[in-house]
């Protein structure tokens, strides 16, 4: 099975290589290559979709503004479902792509344990076990892949009222409900750890390379086996 | 005299009494079906798609006297047939005139999210406003009697709106005034719930059904539509009619818990990583431990 999975994403690294490219300076290395980035911004576009319209749906008495956006509000419960789909399946390619990276070792709850010292910035670099991610963006990658099992579970049922049964879609509202509420707290954290809280890091996301010392100073394991 | 909606309270500078005032004794209206003389004739049916200007349905035969298996987004009224044999021997045709129920505590209402879509008039009609619904559906789901029905055309959800528009001019919905038997009555609440009463005894005493009764559920605060049953204690016989027809408890926990910790983790979310960045600050890549330190004279 694993086998198969490195294969496909091998073989879908090697497909979007040959339609983009990454540029590497001196100094730098690579961090995401072409077709982590297209299946980062396919899933980061349908997911904000999903959030702007869900919002609208939600709440319209303090969102209803978002709702012309999508159309009116008619439109945007008929779109709605749709973007949450397509955000399943662009990160479902995420989750294959990154199945090894994410796994959890021993270390990431070492490092779960000086979560205070990560959030205050006492410690100046992470500690130098912290690999190609650290536990906290693999607790995040693990918390979308279960929410976005919720959402779909409980998605289905409330797209399609009259077809589940009442009860299924009235405990579907709180599941979905949740699992929404798990995935903006996440959303909002990586947008500002990838943005303002860590210089250097959006590049690697848009460019897919980084600086040499934002590596060292992040993911020190990472570092020293792209040097070895 | 419209109903309970145009009535004066109050007026300013007005020496006396106000014109109008009490009028009306009582602003809540009830429609009242007596079951038990219901011939199912389908007049009531027939009315229903004529004064909402509806067009006529392919009817489907099912081997019963009802005309369809259920009401439809253009189908609001249909009564549910039902053969009966109680132990006695005996076989009754159970004729349920099935539609929005205009319940106190309107499940729809509670279910929808959309400002406006649902309005509850103080006389207890339950309406839905087509042009402020969005068609999530939350209501087919919210509603204890499966009575709003989705247009895919259109994406938005109709039902029984107790003829609102008649009512607000002071006429009877278009069934009761269709009605030959008289087991459709209009009136006010207590009215209506004194006349059924009133029934309900009569069958208990005269006719032999012991069990008797009145439908008004007190698990969502009554109905605006009553019924009187041969067996009160039986409901479900009637073509579906929930025993207690209940609100699901998941609608409080995802309306009124759920939803404000939502809404405080959005507000809170931003303005939390903005002051971590103010007081933390970033994490700046570290010049490596053996590179050149430099130092300026400023």
């Amino acid at each position: 099975m694993n086998e198969a999975v490195e294969r496909f994403d091998e073989n879908a690294r090697r497909a979007a290589g040959a339609h983009g490219r990454t540029l590497i300076h001196p100094g730098e290395l690579l961090r995401h290559p072409v077709y982590t980035r297209i299946v980062h911004w396919t899933s980061a576009a349908f997911f904000v979709a999903s959030l702007l319209s869900g919002f609208a749906i939600y709440t319209p008495w303090m969102y209803r503004w978002l709702a012309p956006l999508f159309g009116g509000g008619p439109l945007t419960r008929l779109l709605h479902p749709w973007f949450g789909l397509g955000f399943c399946i662009a990160f479902t390619f995420q989750i294959l792509n990154w199945l090894t990276e994410m796994a959890w070792t021993p270390d990431d709850n070492r490092w779960m344990r000086r979560i205070r010292e990560y959030v205050s910035n006492t410690d100046k670099t992470e500690p130098d076990y912290v690999g190609f991610f650290n536990a906290g963006q693999k607790a995040y990658f693990w918390a979308i892949a279960v929410s976005l099992i919720l959402f779909l579970i409980s998605g289905i049922p409330m797209w399609f009222p009259r077809t589940f049964g009442r009860i299924t879609v009235d405990i579907g509202y709180v599941v979905h409900d949740i699992a929404a509420l798990v995935m903006l707290a996440g959303f909002v954290i990586h947008i500002y750890e990838g943005t303002a809280a860590q210089p250097g890091t959006f590049r690697s996301m848009t460019r897919g390379t980084v600086e040499d010392r934002w590596a060292r100073t992040h993911h020190p394991a990472w570092w020293r086996r792209t040097r070895s | 005299m419209p109903t309970g909606t145009l009535q004066i309270k109050a007026i300013s500078g007005h020496a006396g009494s106000n014109p109008g005032a009490g009028v009306q004794r009582e602003n809540e209206v009830c429609k009242y079906i007596d079951v038990t003389t219901c011939i199912g004739c389908k007049a009531c049916e027939v009315a229903c798609v004529e004064w909402n200007d509806m067009p006529f349905q392919q009817t489907s035969f099912d081997n019963t006297y009802q005309t369809m298996p259920d009401t439809d987004w253009n189908y609001w009224n249909l009564i549910k047939f039902h053969e009966y044999q109680p132990e006695n021997g005996n076989l009754m045709w159970l004729m349920r005139k099935h539609q929005c129920m205009h319940c106190e505590d309107p499940g729809c209402l509670r279910a929808c999210p959309a400002d406006g879509a649902i309005v509850q008039y103080t006389n207890g009609i339950v309406d839905f406003q087509q042009e402020n619904c969005i068609g999530c559906q939350y209501c087919v789901s919210g509603c204890p009697f499966d009575i709003p029905k989705f247009n895919s055309l259109t994406k938005k959800v109709y039902k029984c709106t107790l003829c609102s528009d008649r009512v607000g001019q002071g006429l009877e919905p278009a069934c009761i005034k269709a009605c030959p038997t008289g087991c459709l009555k209009f009136g006010t609440k207590d009215d209506m719930r004194g006349l059924a009463e009133k029934r309900a005894a009569q069958l208990r005493d005269v006719s032999g059904f012991k069990n008797a009764g009145v439908y008004d559920p007190p698990s969502i605060n009554g109905t605006h539509v009553i019924y009187v049953l041969h067996d009160a204690t039986e409901p479900e016989r009637y073509g579906g009619l929930p025993k207690t027809p209940v609100i699901p408890p998941t609608y409080t926990i995802w309306k009124h818990i759920a939803k404000p910790i939502g809404l405080a983790l959005t507000l809170l979310a931003i303005p939390a990583a903005f002051f971590h960045y103010i007081t933390q600050g970033p994490k700046e890549p570290q010049p490596p431990p053996d590179g050149p330190t430099r130092e300026v004279q400023r």
